[in-house]
């Protein structure tokens, strides 16, 4: 069993896998409750273009994705603020947007086709030493500024309008989300993949919320989930042959599942 | 004409001139009052009328096209000290009713302005937490999900919260909307007791304009204009109703 250690390739993708697994569900929980749960794709996809200009430009392509996702996320937040387009419609017009050009790019760039599949299903044989570095770095910072400001956040997210009337800056903590959002999901691009991201930041999330505890609870639950999650998934995937991602992911729905049929149900 | 009973405490809520228009319709015109610090006061009128407008411009909200409001005396815009104002928004009992949260998660919350940035619960907030639990009758439903509660205990816990801030005034939006009249009734006791015991201004909204008259002590009733500011039974008469109000606000009462 201890043998899968002996490949520097898979302490990389466990220690990145980890990161991920502590991150994705943290911000998922504030996005979940705020039913903004297709954010993480929107930005996902967001996060593809970001590697394909990384590619084209020949800079590390996570670099590019955090700069592209995070500019892309604020620009969402600050649409929706002037509520001059709803809420879905901003999503859509990212997802379908970004992945065009990010098309457009790949077909102009030629020749990272073979590493597009990594990126778009996840590969973790191909984490490297500097992402490594950038996956460690930037998770640590993201998982200080949930501690940091978690009153704050738990508060916005409750109830916009009370934060405001009581002196809270509700754009700052919301961009904040946006902004951790961005980075956990490009983060998250080489373990799980563009395409199943979504699927690490949300649905150890709903697992979670089918036990009916309070925020905090359902916040570590969720991170409970999600680690257990990822530590087998990539357990499975490397004696089975099987895609990281989808291996994972499919962990995390079976969890999802029987949370649903042995939670709590709702008293009235 | 205004209706205005002498004026003995120091002000605590000014509101001079205001004037507020949205997309070119006036709400509020030329509405000019003070709130005296320990006062109980009902804001009633139509709907349509500007009273969630005026709740949002005294929390600064929203901004005024002109006109100022003074908080203790300074403008709400330079107010720092916001967490004296406790808000209890009219949307409790829909929107947030799905938020997982505890009743105890929620009232701590209600620190979260008067810590500041960084700092962590400690030992005093959860004395002043558990305080607002117990005076707002909620420590038995502490540790259930705020979606198990109904429309009255969750008004409560949002009482509550605002109470954990220790706030010197009160401000509440439509609070008796989606509540039964067993628990109207409570509610008006424990606001009476807020104000009366624990020395609160208390200022909250509603439509409902018998049962506000009969609880408050002072009243303000709002239609565009201010069209009246006084004790209520100054002007609860018949004859007196006709004469201040005019038709709209009888339409008010008769739909009761």
């Amino acid at each position: 069993m201890l043998e899968i250690f002996q490949y520097d390739f898979m302490i990389r993708a466990f220690i990145a896998g980890i990161a991920v697994a502590i991150i994705a569900p943290l911000i998922g929980t504030f996005l979940v409750v705020r039913r903004y749960s297709l954010m993480a794709d929107t930005l996902a996809h967001v996060a593809l273009l970001g590697v394909a200009i990384g590619f084209l430009l020949h800079i590390h392509p996570l670099l590019t994705a955090v700069i592209t996702s995070v500019g892309a996320g604020l620009g969402m937040e600050k649409l929706r603020k002037h509520k001059k387009l709803s809420g879905d419609s901003i999503l859509a017009l990212f997802l379908s947007g970004s992945l065009a050009i990010a098309v457009v790019l790949i077909s102009v760039s030629r020749g990272f086709t073979v590493n597009l599949f990594s990126f778009l299903f996840g590969s973790i044989a191909t984490v490297s030493v500097s992402d490594l570095y950038f996956i460690v770095a930037l998770g640590l910072i993201s998982v200080l500024t949930i501690l940091g400001f978690y009153k704050e956040l738990f508060l916005v997210s409750l109830d916009d309008e009370i934060a405001k009337a009581n002196g809270i800056h509700t754009d700052v903590f919301n961009g904040i989300i946006v902004v951790l959002a961005a980075l956990s999901v490009s983060l998250a691009i080489k373990i799980v993949g563009a395409l199943l991201i979504g699927a690490l930041m949300v649905i150890p999330v709903i697992a979670a919320l089918q036990w009916r505890r309070g925020f905090l609870q359902t916040m570590l639950m969720a991170l409970a989930i999600s680690l257990t999650s990822v530590i087998s998934g990539l357990i499975v995937s490397y004696f089975f042959g099987w895609a990281s991602g989808g291996t994972i992911v499919i962990i995390t729905i079976s969890i999802f599942l029987c949370s649903l049929l042995f939670g709590k149900t709702k008293k009235t | 004409m205004p209706v205005t009973i002498p004026e003995k405490e120091k002000p605590c809520i000014e509101i001079k001139d205001l004037n507020f228009s949205y997309n070119n319709n006036v709400v509020l015109e030329n509405i000019s009052f003070t709130v005296k610090t320990g006062e109980y006061l009902g804001v009633i009128g139509p709907n349509g009328g500007g009273k969630t407008t005026l709740i949002k411009i005294i929390l600064g909200l929203l901004q005024p096209q002109s006109g100022t409001v003074k908080i203790f005396g300074t403008d709400i815009n330079a107010f720092a000290e916001k967490a004296l104002i406790g808000y209890v928004p009219q949307r409790v009992s829909q929107d947030i009713a799905q938020f997982p949260a505890t009743v105890e998660e929620v009232v701590q919350s209600g620190r979260t302005a008067r810590l500041g940035i960084f700092k962590q619960y400690g030992p005093p907030d959860a004395l002043m937490i558990d305080n607002a639990m117990s005076i707002a009758d909620v420590t038995h439903i502490r540790s259930k999900r705020i979606d198990e509660l109904s429309g009255g205990e969750r008004q409560r816990v949002f009482i509550a919260r605002a109470l954990a801030g220790e706030p010197k005034i009160l401000i509440l939006d439509e609070p008796s909307v989606g509540v039964d009249i067993t628990a109207q009734e409570r509610f008006y006791a424990f606001m009476e007791k807020l104000n009366h015991e624990y020395g609160l201004t208390i200022l909250f909204v509603s439509h409902d304009i018998d049962v506000v008259a009969h609880e408050v002590k002072c009243l303000l009733c709002l239609n565009k204009h201010l069209v009246c500011h006084g004790a209520p039974r100054e002007f609860m008469t018949e004859a007196y109703l006709e004469k201040l109000y005019g038709k709209k606000i009888k339409f008010v009462i008769h739909g009761h």
